[in-house]
């Protein structure tokens, strides 16, 4: 099992480990007071990454080669100079792209040392060949007319917020966009189509509530032993695809909700998925002031509410997409929130260990493989 | 030569120490910064080379008036300085 969890918050980033007695426990802070806004360790060699949002500054990444002891700035992806105004604003503008965000930072294959794939705001999808030291843009999903559709959720301009590569072929990779649907290249990047039949858009016109390219995954997993079985959080459901986003299937009448953000596969069964509730996109607190998390373990037929060991009065913590992660063994999850409360579980969530209730918000909680 | 100085804000993040440089324009003065220090362009442009939403520039007290071309005007003695505009919580 996982022995560390990186934590990205608003102000830091938080090395969270076994504390003695059962517990977790605050380790380490690293960019004390600095907006944090994801973090990830490469699996392959143990370097990790910070990406840091020092609003007036940019974004920023840092790596770390000794476990977070010490940290170096690298590249920061970046649109070329002079590329066209093609990013379009909420009221509509064309405006040319610069990176306001790190939004999706993943390992390339076992075979691929020091491949990074990165997601950003506006929507362009980066890829490394040398652990972040510098960057190319991948030109032909950037390029494809599909993109022209694209929209921002919750942020003004669209951006790419899951990575998925196929651990059997590392030449698949699947990305989320939000808002676009869902993207799959099967040659590493050179010819990219979109794979969200079966998505449904409840905040558009009726006319293209099926549209594929305006789908808005809030957050895409994949379950490493069956890749071809996806799941996704949506805007405005569950989805689930069985043939690597060929067509996705909506799960239906969930309880408490099927709003939310996070969604986690179990690595080994497909079928076993965990997701934390909020009411609705016009309501994105728990229901009933109660902190869950549902449960599936047969492929979204049925699900379990769990809540043992979460606060069930008053309640008002929400869940970002980045901050629920499982480790490699399925039995421990974790997941941090909004009002800085961040819970543990070994046995796949039937209880929960708090490890603090007034860390900083919350954007992403990652298990150290 | 023109003195260039940047906010402490931006001295804790990469190193930016003033300095006097021959310029005729605030890119080429800002151009001679970024040499000396290649990370300090990232913080202070996009990656268009816009000057970042939330940065400002003065030139003698003046705010800029050419944010995305940088092209004002400064003469021997100018004094430029970057600093960070008021946002975020």
């Amino acid at each position: 099992m996982a022995d560390e969890l990186m934590v990205a918050t608003r102000k830091g980033l938080f090395a969270v480990a076994p504390a003695g007695g059962g517990g977790w426990g605050v380790r380490d802070i690293a960019f004390k007071g600095d907006n944090v806004s994801l973090a990830f360790a490469d699996p392959r060699d143990g370097a990790r990454y910070a990406a840091l949002n020092h609003g007036h500054f940019g974004v920023k990444l840092h790596r770390s080669d000794d476990r977070g002891k010490t940290w170096r700035e690298v590249a920061t992806p970046a649109f070329p100079a002079g590329e066209p105004a093609s990013v379009k604003t909420p009221a509509g503008d064309l405006i040319p792209p610069a990176v306001s965000l790190i939004w999706a930072l993943e390992a390339g294959g076992a075979a691929e040392p020091g491949r990074i794939w990165c997601g950003t705001i506006p929507g362009g999808l980066f890829r490394s060949d040398n652990s972040g030291e510098s960057w190319e843009l991948i030109r032909p999903l950037w390029d494809h007319p599909g993109r022209a559709e694209w929209f921002g959720g919750g942020a003004d301009l669209p951006g790419i917020h899951s990575i998925l590569v196929d651990p059997r072929d590392p030449r698949r990779v699947s990305v989320g966009v939000s808002c676009g649907g869902v993207w799959v290249t099967t040659d590493g990047g050179a010819s990219w189509a979109c794979r969200a039949q079966g998505m449904r858009a409840a905040y558009m016109p009726p006319e293209r509530a099926l549209d594929p390219g305006i789908q808005d995954p809030h957050r895409v997993v994949l379950c490493a032993a069956r890749p071809e079985t996806m799941w996704a959080q949506h805007h405005n459901g569950i989805f689930r695809t069985d043939d690597g986003g060929g067509s996705w299937r909506e799960i239906l009448g969930v309880e408490p909700s099927t709003f939310g953000f996070a969604v986690a596969v179990h690595p080994r069964e497909p079928d076993t998925a965990w997701f934390v509730p909020g009411v609705s996109d016009q309501h994105r607190i728990p229901p009933d002031g109660h902190v869950v998390v549902t449960r599936t373990r047969d492929g979204g037929k049925s699900f379990e509410i769990l809540r043992r060991g979460l606060p069930q009065d008053h309640a008002y913590d929400l869940t970002f997409r980045h901050a629920l992660d499982i480790d490699s063994s399925g039995n421990r999850l974790a997941f941090g929130t909004t009002t800085g409360s961040l819970w543990v579980t070994q046995d796949q969530g039937d209880s929960w260990s708090p490890v603090s209730q007034h860390l900083p918000p919350v954007y992403a909680v990652r298990f150290v493989a | 030569m023109v003195h260039v100085s940047f906010s402490s804000a931006l001295t804790r993040h990469v190193a930016c120490p003033p300095l006097e440089v021959p310029a005729g324009t605030v890119r080429e003065a800002l151009e001679a910064a970024f040499h000396r220090e290649p990370r300090l362009r990232g913080y202070v442009l996009d990656d268009q080379g816009v000057l970042r939403k939330h940065m400002a520039v003065f030139v003698n007290g003046a705010p800029l008036a050419d944010r995305r071309g940088l092209g004002d005007r400064v003469a021997e003695g100018s004094e430029i300085a970057v600093i960070q505009a008021l946002s975020g919580g």
